[in-house]
């Protein structure tokens, strides 16, 4: 019997540091219960897990976690996750990551992590803004939307960053928003087992930057739209592309298997060095 | 039984508006914070499916297995 009345996911989180910075019904905060219970469904101890991430707001999470984390420069997560992957390929990397670290200054790291297939999960909250540095827009604002850097409404085609990354070879790519906890935890498991590189997109509500400035003030607003204009990409695949205008396909993109990065290179120093390579290679400037 | 930290909740409402069989409800009087923190009034429609706990930014609510006594 609990006796202690706390929320079952406060044992995975540093208790002094709450509450956390992230304003009142902030995506956020719901990401950070679904990956608890992804990861509670995939029967996976957190104590295995490596958090990274970049700079951001939904950058911020890994502070919030019991579990070894990396604070990392701005954009640059994957490449630290790469290399925490190759060093220890033993453990579980998860890198949670913005729509501006990954998909504006990040870019180049992210499409490149999907092409090499290294197993790193990948969790990119995506609220379509800068919401830390004021409400800017972002890669991923809707054409149309409005912030503080387009207060006539954005004007570029945004990324689809779910189909950039499938296109680029991850093996594991799937879209949900925050009004979908339960399909999002269940793709958080399947991210977690896969070999691989796994990409989830998170659409995430901002009430405090996109809300205000697109007329949907509150959070609940913001959740009961992503939940109206969301398809499931099975449905998705049978409409023409005027009537998806508009709309937020959800789902899973790709599920496929194919060899990944770091077992490739611990096989080939086997081959080549024969038995135990990971204690004889362990430092860089081994003399021979 | 469910209950909400006073201390970590924000007031956003989420519970009160996407709970499905409404058994939250939003506060008459602010705290010392400023906040609105919601009461769980109608317990007896409450089904532990737990998705307050899942959907709460704030990590705030707890739903107890046990049932009430």
């Amino acid at each position: 019997m609990d006796k202690t009345h706390e929320s079952r996911f406060m044992k995975y989180l540093r208790k002094d540091r709450l509450p956390h910075i992230f304003c009142a019904g902030c995506g956020n905060g719901i990401v950070i219960n679904t990956f608890f219970n992804g990861m509670e469904l995939a029967e996976i101890d957190l104590s295995d897990i490596v958090m990274v991430s970049g700079i951001g707001c939904s950058s911020r999470i890994p502070g919030y976690v019991k579990c070894d984390s990396l604070h990392t420069t701005h954009g640059r997560p994957i490449s630290f996750a790469t290399g925490i992957k190759i060093a220890k390929s033993d453990l579980n990397v998860v890198v949670f990551t913005g729509d501006g670290d990954a998909a504006a200054i990040g870019g180049n790291h992210l499409i490149h992590g999907a092409r090499r297939n290294i197993d790193l999960t990948v969790i990119c909250i995506n609220n379509s803004i800068y919401g830390m540095t004021g409400g800017q827009i972002s890669p991923t604002s809707p054409k149309g939307s409005y912030g503080s850097t387009a207060p006539y409404g954005a004007m570029e085609k945004p990324f689809d960053l779910s189909e950039l990354v499938s296109a680029a070879g991850a093996t594991y790519v799937a879209r949900w928003t925050t009004a979908h906890p339960l399909q999002l935890s269940m793709s958080i498991k399947d991210a977690l087992n896969n070999k691989g590189f796994s990409f989830i997109e998170v659409i995430s509500q901002c009430p405090t930057y996109f809300g205000r400035k697109n007329q949907m003030r509150s959070s609940i607003e913001m959740m009961k739209w992503m939940k109206s204009v969301s398809i499931v990409k099975k449905k998705a695949d049978k409409m023409d592309e005027k009537k998806l205008e508009g709309k937020i396909i959800v789902g899973e993109f790709v599920n496929k298997e194919e060899p990944e990065l770091s077992d490739e290179i611990y096989k080939l120093i086997k081959e080549e060095w024969d038995e135990k390579p990971s204690s004889e290679l362990k430092s860089a400037y081994m003399e021979d | 039984m469910i209950t909400i930290d006073e201390k970590l909740c924000k007031g956003c409402n989420i519970c009160i508006e996407l709970c499905p069989r409404q058994v939250y409800e939003e506060s008459k009087t602010i705290d010392s914070k400023g906040v609105l923190i919601p009461i769980p009034k109608y317990l007896e429609e409450c089904r532990k499916c737990e998705l307050c706990t899942l959907l709460c930014p704030d990590q705030a609510i707890s739903v107890d297995e046990e049932d009430e006594s």
